[in-house]
């Protein structure tokens, strides 16, 4: 039974969203900082350094911390408003239980007591794989680690998966794919040294701000900076070349491109030879994508697919950076392998200003998805599935390698299999999938199907409404750890503040359960840091190895990227140096890709393409993002971006409001006329709820080996309404 | 150390509009203005930042003489106490500045965070503008990074204005017109019949 327990209303009138405007005490009373605790942003991959002013308990306003290299005290509107999170009218401050007519206050004991009481009942009378665990990319690389061992040891379920299952896992499967091993390959640092700048789907204005100085302190020194998208974003309005896909057709355009180098002899043989395998298949599959041919296909022009491989060919450096616009297909993986036999091809990796990488979206995207919260993975990047990995964790963690669970389902199967009756029930950490999955309709009634759901959370999201029990948890300035950014640095997140009323630091949440569950031994901890160090040496030997590091090696050098194997390591900023990847014979993998459409092309019913993302002001689901008063006002609602060429044809005047139909559903938005977007193309940013929720009409077409749902592109039809 | 102002690389996050609003002289109320140039045309956003004139309109055409200039050529916001709220300054600045705060009574504009710069700080704004739009810095290092060059002297019609602020132009760029009547080749007939 969890359907919502009354109405939206009054779950809004009392949890919220309420948009907070100033700090507790107003801006008038604002007292003087008593410190300064040097820390990172809760948002995006970047993890800019930030400091938090505190007097008196609370976090009051921020001070840029400038020594921090990465972003050297530069923010976005995001990072400097995080801060009115803090003291906010809508923060869970004790446990909830759900009530005939909404929620009551609930002791910890008694909240605890029922969650542990329903994990037992189901796995005993459905199996233990009936209960599943849900975790998200900006919980702290403890808080991951942590997670991802509650679900194997003390419940023993497969089903623990995590919310970059809607963010970048077509990169992380296409890097293991092609390279062996799955991060960035160069440190953001190598972007300015590049002299061509290639950047695939990826909005770096509005989703990556701090990025934006990279990739022009490149152009300042006469890189040319090629943009991949069917947006001109930010980013793109200043760029050398220009390239609109078409949504869904990125694999052939790189096919093209490569086609292109590969006439006129711009690919690096001798490193072809010396570092790679498969490049003589993949030259024969793009043969057929001439220039003309390609544009066919993606709606490019043939004389500027032709000037980019130009542009790439002429560059001595390049560097090529992918984010959502290239994974979120059903052939993402597809899509990044045809991006990495251009890197490949051209021998452009490895050294500086020469390499690869996918931006992650997600505070914690790169280390949330390494150390055993995804359902195939166990840490230190350990594939669940192999013999030699599973006997490894398994002697770790002091348990027969029969009782670690196998590989489970991921984030959008696991609703699959709550829908079809087949999972009960459900423990959320930091995941909001009734606004962040496709197909909005559908999770709901997966949701109403659960015999139990238990979130811990520390804002009462559209999904906690479901909630029988709510575990008042920690936002990021209220605990200590660690996060690996988007370029695999391993930075150190401060407790600025403790967690207020009743409320609970996240991982002390999950040790209670663990105990309660049983498993007390497994699970002593009295620190973070004894997480970290736990989750340290059991990463050690595997392909994601913190074995070298410590809170006091990251705080002195401002952060370590993994590799780190020992103490005395100084850690790996840029992989593959010397062209050696991880696979086993050393040597990187092309792959032939062959173009196919997306799942759901547009037809004669639903003629034009609907694409998702989002805007420089909110956050995934808006969970935060939403109840901070600058940031909403600065995107208080949805649009639909619309070409003037298109509202014409349509007959829409700028504002009106529009009827967008999928075979999902229907959603009323207002036109936003922009020449910005191809006029084929509709787009709709996705950070709200309910009826204002762009997923409600996305499609759950999933890529056959990332599980990624396809956000970026389906088939859509566009009236005035 | 000099203020740098490029609107070609606003990405329009306003990251510089949130931080400007935490200053605690003005808090919650940003004294820079950023907005679409032609939201339907294109996302191109321009920030606008006062641009410390050497001689500036506002205090010319203030009547309670409540615009000062600090020695080293900052422009306050008006004087609280000498401020009659009348507005002529809003109406006055070339660059459109100023804003008239009704609960105040008072002209509050950008001070260059004189909080901040005085104590060899860089202004909110330009530390943590994440895509060097606004910039501050020794001119030297500027000229070194960027291919750019600042120009600080505009022209509307008549008025030429001098300014402390640079706004980045294409390198060869002296001065920036922005009056059409400038690029005319001789005063229009209409023009001659009225005189």
């Amino acid at each position: 039974m969890a359907t919502l327990p009354t109405s939206e209303d009054e779950l809004i009138a009392r949890f919220g969203p309420h948009p907070m405007y100033e700090p507790a005490g107003g801006f008038a009373r604002r007292p003087a900082a008593e410190r300064l605790v040097k820390t990172h942003c809760c948002f995006c991959g970047v993890q800019c350094g930030i400091q938090l002013k505190v007097a008196d308990g609370h976090v009051i306003g921020f001070e840029p911390w400038e020594e921090f290299p990465v972003n050297r005290g530069k923010l976005c509107s995001k990072g400097v408003a995080r801060y009115l999170q803090n003291d906010h009218p809508d923060r869970l401050l004790h446990p909830l239980r759900r009530t005939e007519s909404g929620f009551r206050r609930a002791s910890w004991d008694e909240a605890l007591g029922l969650v542990v009481e329903r994990i037992r009942s189901i796995q005993q009378r459905h199996g233990r794989d009936a209960f599943a665990v849900l975790g998200g990319a900006s919980l702290t690389n403890e808080k991951a680690y942590l997670l991802g061992k509650l679900a194997r040891i003390a419940l023993r379920t497969a089903n623990i998966d995590y919310n970059g299952r809607l963010c970048m896992v077509s990169a992380a499967a296409a890097n293991k794919m092609a390279f062996g091993v799955d991060r960035a390959a160069n440190p953001w640092s190598d972007i300015p040294l590049a002299k061509c700048v290639m950047l695939v789907g990826t909005n770096v204005g509005e989703c990556f701000p701090i990025l934006t100085d990279y990739v022009w302190r490149a152009r300042d020194t006469g890189a040319k900076v090629v943009v991949v998208d069917p947006r001109l974003t930010p980013i793109a309005r200043t760029a050398d070349l220009f390239l609109p896909v078409k949504p869904g057709r990125d694999s052939a355009l790189f096919a093209g491109i490569l086609a292109d180098l590969v006439r006129r002899g711009a690919i690096d043989r001798e490193f072809i030879h010396a570092h790679t395998v498969g490049f003589e298949a993949v030259r024969e599959a793009v043969a057929k994508y001439t220039p003309l041919h390609t544009e066919a296909l993606t709606g490019v022009p043939a004389a500027s697919i032709v000037r980019a491989a130009e542009l790439w060919a002429e560059a001595p450096t390049s560097m090529l950076l992918h984010a959502r616009g290239l994974e979120h297909h059903t052939k993402g993986v597809e899509n990044v392998l045809s991006t990495i036999n251009l890197v490949l091809a051209t021998g452009r990796i490895g050294k500086p200003g020469c390499g690869y990488g996918t931006i992650t979206g997600q505070g914690n995207g790169q280390g949330g998805r390494e150390h055993g919260q995804r359902c195939n993975q166990l840490p230190g990047g350990r594939d669940i599935e192999n013999p030699a990995h599973r006997a490894e964790v398994a002697r770790f963690w002091g348990v027969t390698e029969t009782e670690l669970p196998r590989a489970g389902l991921s984030a959008v199967e696991i609703f699959d299999a709550i829908e079809r009756g087949e999972i009960k029930g459900l423990l959320s950490l930091s995941i909001n999938p009734m606004v962040s999955l496709p197909d909005a309709a559908k999770t709901r009634r997966a949701l109403e199907r659960l015999e139990f759901f238990g979130a811990i959370d520390f804002f009462l999201s559209e999904t906690a409404r479901h909630a029988d029990v709510v575990l008042a948890g920690s936002l990021q300035e209220e605990d200590e750890g660690t996060i690996t950014t988007g370029e695999g640095r391993v930075v150190r997140l401060r407790r600025s503040v403790e967690p207020p009323g009743d409320a609970r630091v996240d991982w002390r949440i999950l040790v209670e359960l663990a105990a309660r569950l049983g498993f007390a031994d497994k699970f002593r901890y009295t620190c973070a840091e004894d997480l970290f160090r736990e989750l340290c040496a059991a990463s050690s030997g595997g392909p994601i190895d913190y074995g070298g590091m410590s809170y006091e090696k990251i705080e002195k050098n401002l952060g370590v990227f993994w590799p780190c194997p020992k103490p005395e390591h100084p850690g790996t900023p840029r992989l593959f140096e010397g062209g050696r990847f991880a696979h086993a014979d050393g040597r990187a993998r092309f792959h032939v890709v062959d173009y196919r459409p997306p799942a759901e092309d547009v037809d004669r019913d639903y003629p034009l393409f609907l694409t998702t993302g989002r805007v420089v002001s909110q956050y995934l689901s808006g969970n935060q993002t939403r109840r901070i008063g600058p940031l909403l006002d600065q995107a208080p609602e949805p649009y639909v971006e619309i070409h003037p060429q298109l509202a014409e044809a349509l007959g829409i005047a700028a504002g009106q409001m529009v009827r967008l139909a999928t075979r999902r559903g229907e959603l009323r938005l207002p036109a936003l006329l922009t020449r910005a977007i191809r006029p084929d193309t509709v787009f709709v940013p996705y950070h709200w709820a309910g009826r204002l929720s762009v997923n409600r009409i996305t499609h759950r077409a999933l890529d056959p080996i990332s599980k990624i749902p396809e956000f970026k592109v389906c088939a859509v039809r566009v009236e005035a309404s | 150390m000099e203020f740098f102002l490029d609107p070609s690389r606003c990405i329009g996050c306003q990251a510089c509009v949130r931080a400007c609003a935490e200053c605690d002289t003005h808090a919650g109320r940003p004294m820079i203005h950023l907005e679409y140039v032609d939201r339907a045309l294109s996302p191109q956003t321009a920030p606008v930042v006062c641009m410390h004139c050497e001689d500036p309109t506002c205090a010319q055409v203030c009547p309670a003489d409540a615009i000062k200039q600090t020695e080293d050529g900052v422009v306050m916001s008006a004087l609280a106490e000498r401020c009659i709220g009348c507005s002529n300054c809003v109406l006055a600045c070339p660059f459109g500045v100023p804003r008239y705060v009704p609960e105040r009574d008072q002209m509050m504009k950008c001070d260059l965070c004189y909080d901040r710069t005085s104590l060899g700080k860089m202004p909110m704004c330009a530390t943590v503008c994440p895509s060097g739009a606004l910039t501050y810095g020794p001119p030297e290092v500027i000229e070194r990074l960027r291919r750019e060059r600042s120009v600080r002297s505009f022209r509307f019609g008549a008025q030429e204005v001098r300014t402390h602020v640079g706004l980045m132009a294409p390198a060869g760029t002296a001065e920036i017109d922005v009056d059409v009547a400038s690029f005319i080749a001789a005063e229009p007939e209409p023009m001659r019949k009225i005189a």
